[in-house]
């Protein structure tokens, strides 16, 4: 007998994308461009913290929302950096990594057929979590013109219409590297506002905002009811493996959350806890140091993928370069997978991110100079 | 420090074409400004750090640190002093420290011997120089921010979202 699986999850994920990522993964020598975590190891005060933790013993669980003292180092952080204010007993949560956080948060607010809004392109779980609670997903093409912003006469125009009553929203954006500066939040705020919106804001890239600072989207006047706000430790502190994210929002949202988690999850693991503390404690100098080098491969990587005439716009944030290869006439999968075979060099096809993002890939810079360098020349070789 | 300073102190080989790329100047502003920074002595020399442990033939190659006490001078303090030591070429660095000495050498040579005879017959006797205390260098583990050892491989997956 064969098992069969739900219909929902036998129609998930895009399979032309998962082969592309085992015929990468089964390759020995590859320069890669397709990673989405950062090239540093997770800085040592953090590791040692995360070692020095095990030695004495912390290896039990902890409280379902998080350590008290966390969420306490996290509240102050969010108090002192943006003026943010979140009670930490009952409007933090912490989570394994923010993807969890995104699933718990969607099936809390979700009632079946409610309307979710996804601009796209974007990270590939927003759509299939939004749907696997229930959810309704209308997806809003953002413009290459535009730098993949979403414009407030647009968000107006589709909310209208459809009806829509969350929004996810993501800046700086994976794969985009677009982010959003005070003044155009401030128009988005209007039209949320103004259809009733509630939006989840998964600012997990927020450290690396390259053009201005970052301004998370709860901190505008009357935003703070109406978001639930995402980020984790993951990008900012090269922390990928600890897996520990936080949601913050309403005291009745991240009570719903909570319950979820308590049953899925139960806590996030302690140890990654204690070192994300730490990072919270005594990390600063390593983010500022990894924001300078990242600003400098991004303007490195823009301006040789434009002389080598794949267009390609300026991110402003994450360490994603979103450029096209339209004039290539290519597929994604196709551009990704000749380059793989011929040069070696690995990147993500743009399709994984929403049918709009076909004729676009990712590269990620988040990788030595040395490489981004090598890896540029055999672009360039394999386009003649 | 000025950005295409940060850039060459991290990685003197970087082309001019590369800086101006990765800070948004253009070429001939960044050569304008390294050829500045050259004549003005800010940038004083292009060097490689080179791991010495790993290369057979100088493994004779031996270095001390020495704390050398010394008695400060009229009018000119340590400097006079200074001078006349940091003047040997076996003295690859030397720093005014506080603390229970006063100069602190990094001298080299080709084998303890010499290094030995350096102390003895030249920097020991010298007017002035109330003491020494040298120390061996038995195994270095990191210089100049590097960590000498094969460097640590990056365990990430080739490809994620």
């Amino acid at each position: 007998m064969k098992i069969q699986i739900s219909k929902k999850v036998d129609d998930m994920a895009p399979s032309g994308i998962r082969a592309f990522f085992d015929l990468v993964l089964g390759m020995k020598d590859v320069i890669s461009l397709g990673v989405g975590e950062p090239d540093f190891v997770t800085p040592w005060n953090i590791r040692e913290k995360a070692i020095t933790a095990y030695e004495e013993g912390y290896t039990s669980y902890t409280s379902n929302k998080g350590l008290i003292s966390l969420r306490k180092q996290i509240a102050h952080f969010l108090k002192h950096k943006f003026d943010l204010v979140y009670d930490p007993e009952t409007e933090i949560l912490i989570t394994v990594g923010v993807s969890e956080g995104l699933d718990l948060a969607w099936r809390t607010l979700i009632n079946p057929g409610d309307k979710v809004l996804v601009p796209e392109p974007c990270y590939v779980s927003y759509a299939p979590l939004a749907d696997m609670a229930g959810g309704r997903v209308i997806r809003m093409v953002t413009q290459t013109k535009n730098h993949f912003k979403m414009l407030p006469a647009e968000l107006d125009q589709i909310c209208k219409k459809e009806g829509i009553k969350y929004l996810m929203i993501n800046y700086p954006s994976n794969p985009t590297g677009a982010s959003y500066n005070r003044k155009e939040l401030e128009a988005l705020v209007k039209v949320i506002k103004k259809n009733n919106v509630v939006v989840i804001s998964d600012e997990v890239y927020d450290d690396l905002t390259y053009d201005f600072d970052h301004v998370p989207l709860a901190t505008l006047p009357g935003m703070k009811e109406r978001v639930i706000y995402m980020n984790g430790f993951s990008k900012a502190y090269a922390m990928t493996g600890f897996r520990i994210g936080f949601a913050c929002g309403p005291e009745n949202v991240i009570a719903g959350m909570t319950k979820i988690h308590q049953y899925t999850i139960l806590c996030a693991p302690i140890n990654g806890q204690m070192a994300a503390e730490e990072a919270l404690v005594n990390g600063h100098k390593s983010v500022a140091a990894m924001k300078t080098e990242y600003k400098r491969r991004r303007q490195f990587i823009v301006d040789s993928l434009n002389e080598m005439g794949l267009e390609c716009h300026m991110p402003q944030g994450a360490f994603y370069a979103f450029p096209s290869i339209k004039k290539t006439s290519m597929t994604s999968i196709d551009f990704a997978q000749e380059l793989l075979k011929e040069q070696k060099v690995a990147l993500v096809p743009g399709v994984a991110f929403g049918p709009s993002a076909e004729g676009h890939v990712r590269i990620s810079y988040a990788s030595s100079f040395e490489a981004l360098k090598e890896a540029m020349a055999r672009v360039k070789k394999f386009l003649k | 420090m000025d950005e295409i300073l940060d850039i060459l102190a991290g990685d003197a080989r970087v082309t001019p074409v590369e800086i101006a790329k990765m800070t948004g100047k253009s070429k001939d502003a960044v050569q304008k400004a390294i050829k500045k920074y050259e004549q003005s002595g800010v940038i004083v020399q292009y060097k490689t750090l080179i791991n010495h442990d790993l290369v057979r033939e100088s493994n004779s190659f031996v270095r001390a640190l020495i704390e050398v006490s010394v008695t400060p001078q009229k009018d000119v303090g340590f400097d006079h002093i200074a001078e006349r030591i940091y003047s040997f070429p076996e003295v690859v660095s030397c720093y005014l420290v506080s603390g229970t000495y006063d100069l602190l050498l990094i001298v080299e040579g080709e084998n303890i011997q010499k290094v030995s005879n350096f102390i003895a017959s030249k920097l020991s006797p010298m007017e002035n120089v109330r003491g020494t205390a040298t120390h061996f260098l038995l195994k270095k583990y990191k210089e100049d921010g590097h960590v000498l050892k094969q460097k640590e491989t990056s365990k990430r997956l080739n490809i994620s979202y």
